[in-house]
């Protein structure tokens, strides 16, 4: 069975993101940019259903700008089979982007496509269950366990109070959170080995996707600062200033 | 304008989420609730109680106990046609459920919203609320989250909605739900705890989390959190997680104790009201954003706490 990952290049987790003065978003110039951490999840999931045994190819997607392929390249240097890239400068957001996938969905025909359940650009937290209410399968969000068991899959989910577990018919949709593995970094060698592997370059005109914004970024702002406090000297000190705010036992 | 909410509960309390959601949508016109499992008539009585809420629809349906959204779905765009938008608290199972309706209807979601700016713009934390950005749907229904913390919570009482039995709906054929490990507590509901006490990296073992965090939070009422690397090494379960892709809070008191403050652990939890953080190095980024910062060993100085306060 074939696995399509969905890959997305964002600011990268460790960069503080800052606003731009003219409130038209976050500042991208110059910082460093990596694969989504959620992806990345995803990503090392489907390589290792291939090394049991499960899957037989990891397709990787990407829509975005030209340099999404080095995120890509990154996704292939894990072991990831071939890629996409689905090229714009424009920036697409969750519903558009699930329209996309469902039109590479429908030409690769994978058994599983496994997302990151959040960008940690927009926090939006959506493409994946968008993609599944367009291709009309089943939904395993928020993963931390996945088993392929036959014709269909089983999904531990990381929910409010805990976890639960989901049986879902194949073809479906997965998406990754924290504790569903650790990805893998890529060795040297299949570094090297990745910049031979097929990467194809579309556009989303070629699936027929208007990509037009449905809502419009009015402004961005800062939030609002929260100023540091003091510091107590001992843990007395503590107990006074809570009691003084009402916090005792 | 209609909007339809949906209620979260756990098949025989509505959730305190909702709450927040329904002043969110009243907020855009005529407030009307979903309550959708097997077997919800008490859900749906606590629901109509709620202030200002105009109509309750029922769905009961056994396809339904588990909030599927395979098989919520299609019932939730049926009702849609005579609403116009669909208001879900951001919950696990609001996430889940929301986006699966959103795009059926071929709408753009406006996820975790903080505020109603205008009939159609809202504003919404990016990039682990280091920005906030207001934004304007051009669709003509919406679907939207609601962040619990950023709305009041409408009261219980003094509503008389009347009730509707939905009847669309059934079993998709897709999914089927397993089972579930909800661990039963008596503590407080971390998204309504009043007061959290939240341990880090630093407690080293599930053992040394129970016996030096758990007693402070005991003595308190206090719910309990814990940042994700106290979570990943399997100290605490995930669901204590508080930040940016785990629980969102803002009680009273946060206790931050033995973590450093990254971003993502920040976005979960700087809205609290007031912050106390206990850590051994005074530059920790926590002390930035820390109403009361100790710098001290946690293993000694919280044992102490938790005997003085
Ligand atoms: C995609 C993504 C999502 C994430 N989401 C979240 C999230 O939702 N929530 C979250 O919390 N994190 C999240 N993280 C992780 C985050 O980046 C940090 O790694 C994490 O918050 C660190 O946890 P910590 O503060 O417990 O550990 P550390 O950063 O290791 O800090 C431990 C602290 O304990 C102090 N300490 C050590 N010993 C003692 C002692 N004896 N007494 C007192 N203090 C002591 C140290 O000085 C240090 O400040 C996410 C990361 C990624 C990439
Ligand atoms: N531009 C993109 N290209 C490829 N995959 C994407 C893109 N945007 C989102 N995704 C996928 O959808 C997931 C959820 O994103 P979001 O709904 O934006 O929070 C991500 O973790 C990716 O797997």
């Amino acid at each position: 069975m074939k696995i399509l990952v969905p890959v997305k290049r964002v600011l990268d987790y460790n960069v503080k993101p800052r606003v731009k003065a003219d409130g038209t978003g976050v500042d991208l110039a110059n910082v460093k940019m990596s694969m989504n951490p959620f992806d990345e999840i995803a990503v090392e999931e489907a390589i290792r259903l291939k090394e049991k045994g499960v899957a037989t190819e990891v397709i990787v997607a990407s829509i975005g700008p030209a340099k999404a392929q080095e995120t890509l390249r990154t996704a292939l240097a894990m072991g990831a089979d071939r890629a996409i890239l689905v090229q714009t400068d424009d920036e697409v957001e969750p519903l558009a982007i699930a329209k996309i996938l469902k039109a590479i969905v429908d030409g690769e025909t994978p058994s599983l496509v496994i997302l990151g359940k959040q960008a940690i650009d927009g926090d939006n937290n959506q493409t994946g269950q968008m993609l599944a209410a367009l291709t009309g399968y089943a939904q395993g969000t928020f993963a931390s366990a996945v088993n392929v068991d036959g014709d269909s899959v089983n999904v531990t989910r990381e929910v409010d109070g805990g976890l639960e577990t989901v049986k879902l018919k194949l073809p479906a949709i997965v998406t990754t959170d924290l504790r569903l593995n650790e990805p893998r970094y890529a060795s040297l060698p299949n570094i090297m080995k990745a910049k031979s592997k097929p990467l194809e370059n579309k556009t989303p005109a070629d699936y027929g996707v208007d990509t037009a914004l449905r809502v419009k970024t009015v402004k961005v702002s800062e939030p609002a600062v929260r100023s540091a406090g003091i510091k107590v000297a001992d843990v007395d000190e503590l107990v006074a200033k809570l009691k003084a705010i009402g916090v005792h036992s | 304008m209609k909007t339809l909410v949906w209620v979260e509960h756990d098949g025989s309390a509505v959730k305190d989420a909702t709450l927040a959601a329904v002043t969110a949508a009243s907020k855009l016109g005529e407030v009307h609730l979903l309550v959708a499992g097997a077997g919800v008539d008490g859900v749906a009585s606590a629901a109509a109680a709620i202030a200002g809420v105009a109509t309750v629809h029922v769905a009961d349906n056994a396809a339904f106990a588990n909030a599927l959204p395979e098989n919520l779905a299609p019932m939730i765009v049926d009702l849609m046609g005579s609403h116009d938008a669909f208001v879900v608290p951001a919950t696990t199972t609001g996430k889940n459920v929301a986006p699966r309706v959103a795009a059926l209807l071929d709408v753009m979601q406006i996820s975790e919203i903080l505020s109603v700016e205008g009939p159609k713009t809202f504003t919404r934390p990016i990039y682990a609320g280091n920005a906030i950005a207001t934004v304007e749907s051009s669709d003509s229904k919406l679907v939207l989250t609601v962040r619990g913390t950023a709305f009041e919570k409408a009261a219980t009482t003094g509503g008389s909605a009347s009730i509707e039995a939905v009847s669309a709906g059934g079993d998709a054929g897709l999914s089927s739900f397993v089972g579930s490990e909800i661990a039963a507590s008596e503590r407080p509901e971390l998204t309504s705890a009043k007061i959290i006490v939240s341990g880090g990296r630093a407690l080293g073992s599930s053992e040394a989390f129970e016996a030096t965090i758990t007693p402070l939070a005991d003595k308190l009422g206090a719910g309990l959190g814990a940042s994700r690397a106290a979570v990943d090494a399997g100290y605490v379960p995930n669901d204590y997680q508080v930040g940016q892709t785990g629980k969102i809070v803002a009680p009273e008191v946060y206790f931050a104790i033995g973590i450093s403050g990254a971003i993502q652990h920040l976005a979960g939890m700087k809205d609290s009201k007031t912050i106390v953080a206990i850590n051994k190095d005074e530059d920790a980024p926590i002390f930035q954003i820390a109403d009361y910062g100790l710098v001290a060993d946690l293993f000694t100085a919280v044992p102490e706490l938790t005997a003085k306060i």
